[in-house]
């Protein structure tokens, strides 16, 4: 013990590990009352770690140059190779489902108001970055919906309307929009060169950034520390030893809680990878059973459930406006629709930040706009014809006025409720 | 081989046929699939190499495998299910080059490992029932599941020596056989799904209780 300790104190005096174990576990002080919202932060730690470590493994035997015939050898012929396949597929659903539940907390929450902002915005950066590393895993298995949703997806390059710059016409742009596909694809047309270099992202370099970003994720909530339920700042009301009265030490009362929902998770997540890996052509798509085939359109290209909500504001313009094109309209509002959730802490002026103690219009606001994003979703999953098509630019116009008109205007048009002094409800 | 014969003298006609296409439709019905039975998975087998598989591979099944799976001693399946000189450990492939099938039929034949989850299961079971006499096609057959299809009716002679319930039988065997193919591990997944469950459900005891005790002193 006596050894134990020496070396301990060795390291301590070379290292902060006594010091950033206190600061981030035994004396970071979380506030009591995080309720079951409060679950999918940790969850998506679970996931990432998931996700890099069935990744690994998968790297070992999966080839760019047979993707397809490399993922169906990993299925057969690898000793459990198609346990690792399934949780690595169902996992990416996994983290966009936990992911898109840790955002919706924030909003419900006003988690992203002052002071973390920060927090909020490395949130976001972490969310565009696992949108971008799910597009590239997504091609790499080569199957036909691969081919046909990186066709569509890589074609948006050449949708950009460099036009609207004065000295660049509409011949010249469509040069640069043209130079630009094949600079993404590597080559001509989509092939080997493609999923080569999408293999390189996939498994290098968006990892890379997405840990990087989790630890500064990480970082800059524990400086200002967490937000909860009643959006109460604990660390306002303090008691003699500095220490917040509602605050409790996250480890071990936080990492004890954390386990069961971590284990109740799993069991969900069990359940699809066993018995629904997947899952009813939401999670691998059928046409992806086939190789990828540049002759054989699918007959409904449909992106991914997790994409479906930008997907949506894509085709939902169908009016050439202001000299663009409908096209580029279509990758204005999808690239708007992310954009402007950045922008989220600045645009909404409520005073108060729990959606518990705001009014009546926040609270409709913010119900119409959840239904509203799982419309988007659903829609953009399904043929646009006539109805659906109505709907999504409906969905479309709602999600940005709310958050252009609803969040910074609402608090005017209600009465808030009081915000008490300290958090309410205990665990 | 006398159908390959027929196959490659109808192909001087001109083919007109469609690739793609196919899919659901009022034809299309439930598929009996069981993969527990090994006598439909070893007949479905047996019928598939002999019906299907002069056009068609597996290629991402192995004898082998096959022979594991669907109880069948390996030199069996060598003796009777195989017509190439593979070995136990190679995969079903066939010797038809694709250039061929594709003069032959207008489009080579697809691999069919995982047709059963590209179509589904009950997609293949109904389209194998659905071929009706149609002089308007070179090979003079269509099918309601896939029309226009390139395939000729292969299992033609048997419709007409077997009773209707004996032949949608068989080809209930094929389909299961062609699920098994697409997954063969399906079974073997839902088994230890089980018990990863069970383990979970288990472990969640002590860690909710821990939590409680733990919680007791927060107010």
């Amino acid at each position: 013990m006596r050894m134990v300790n020496g070396l301990i104190d060795w390291v301590d005096a070379r290292l902060p590990v006594v010091n950033s174990y206190k600061k981030h576990m035994s004396e970071y002080y979380a506030p009591k009352n995080f309720n079951f919202w409060y679950y999918f932060g940790v969850l998506s730690m679970v996931v990432l770690v998931n996700q890099l470590l069935t990744g690994i493994w998968l790297t070992m035997f999966y080839s760019p140059s047979q993707g397809f015939e490399s993922v169906e050898f990993i299925m057969r012929d690898v000793q459990w190779g198609w346990l690792i396949r399934y949780m690595h597929a169902v996992g990416a659903s996994a983290f966009f489902a936990v992911v898109y539940l840790h955002m919706f907390r924030g909003l419900l929450y006003g988690s992203y108001k002052p002071p973390r902002e920060l927090v909020w915005i490395f949130g976001m950066l972490i969310y565009v970055a696992l949108m971008a590393e799910g597009f590239l895993g997504y091609v790499l298995p080569w199957g036909n919906m691969s081919y046909w949703g990186a066709q569509v997806i890589i074609s948006l390059a050449g949708a950009i309307p460099f036009d609207i710059l004065p000295f660049i016409d509409a011949k010249d742009a469509k040069e640069i929009g043209d130079a630009l596909t094949t600079w993404v694809r590597g080559d001509y047309l989509l092939s080997t060169a493609t999923v080569n270099k999408f293999f390189a992202l996939h498994v290098v370099a968006i990892p890379l950034v997405l840990v990087a970003l989790v630890f500064l994720h990480i970082l800059a909530l524990h400086e200002v520390g967490s937000n909860n339920p009643d959006g109460v700042e604990i660390k306002q009301n303090k008691d003699e030893n500095g220490i917040p009265r509602d605050g409790i030490p996250f480890h071990p009362y936080y990492t004890v809680k954390d386990l069961p929902g971590v284990i109740i998770f799993l069991i969900i997540f069990a359940v699809v990878v066993f018995f629904f890996p997947t899952g009813g052509g939401y999670l691998i798509e059928k046409p992806n059973f086939v190789p990828a085939d540049p002759l054989k359109t699918p007959d409904h290209i449909a992106p991914v459930w997790y994409y479906g909500p930008y997907y949506a504001m894509l085709r939902a313009t169908t009016i050439d406006w202001f000299g663009m094109s409908s096209k580029a309209w279509g990758l204005i509002a999808m690239g708007g629709g992310i954009v402007v959730l950045f922008l989220l802490p600045w645009l909404d002026r409520h005073p108060v930040k729990s959606i518990r103690y705001k009014g009546w219009l926040s609270k409709l606001l913010l119900l119409v706009f959840a239904a509203d994003f799982v419309m988007l979703g659903y829609l953009g999953t399904q043929p646009a014809s006539g109805l659906a098509k109505t709907l999504a630019q409906i969905g479309t116009v709602y999600y940005f006025a709310f958050f252009f008109i609803g969040l910074p205007l609402a608090h005017r048009f209600e009465k808030a409720k009081p915000v008490p002094e300290r958090v309410t409800g205990g665990h | 081989m006398r159908k390959l014969v027929a196959v490659m003298l109808f192909s001087c006609l001109p083919v007109m046929s469609f690739a793609a296409g196919g899919g659901n439709n009022e034809y299309v019905v439930d598929a009996p699939v069981n993969l527990q039975d090994k006598v439909s998975l070893q007949n479905g087998a047996k019928l598939f190499v002999n019906y299907c598989m002069g056009c068609h591979s597996m290629e991402y099944l192995r004898y082998g495998r096959m022979a594991e799976d669907l109880g069948i001693p390996d030199d069996l399946v060598l003796e009777n299910l195989n017509f190439t000189s593979d070995k136990i450990g190679d995969p079903m492939e066939n010797g038809m080059a694709e250039e061929d099938g594709k003069q032959w039929f207008g489009v080579t034949p697809p691999d069919l490992t995982l047709a059963a989850r590209h179509r589904s299961a009950d997609w293949v079971y109904s389209y194998l029932i659905s071929f009706y006499e149609d002089e308007e096609r070179p090979f003079g057959y269509n099918n309601h599941v896939f029309p226009n299809v390139g395939m000729p009716h292969v299992m033609a002679g048997m419709q007409q020596e077997l009773s209707e319930e004996e032949f949608k039988s068989n080809m209930g065997d094929i389909a299961n056989f062609m699920t098994y193919a697409a997954e063969p591990m399906a079974p073997t997944r839902e088994r230890i799904g089980v018990y990863v469950l069970v383990f979970l459900g288990i472990l969640l005891i002590p860690a909710y209780l821990l939590k409680k005790e733990y919680w007791k002193d927060v107010h």
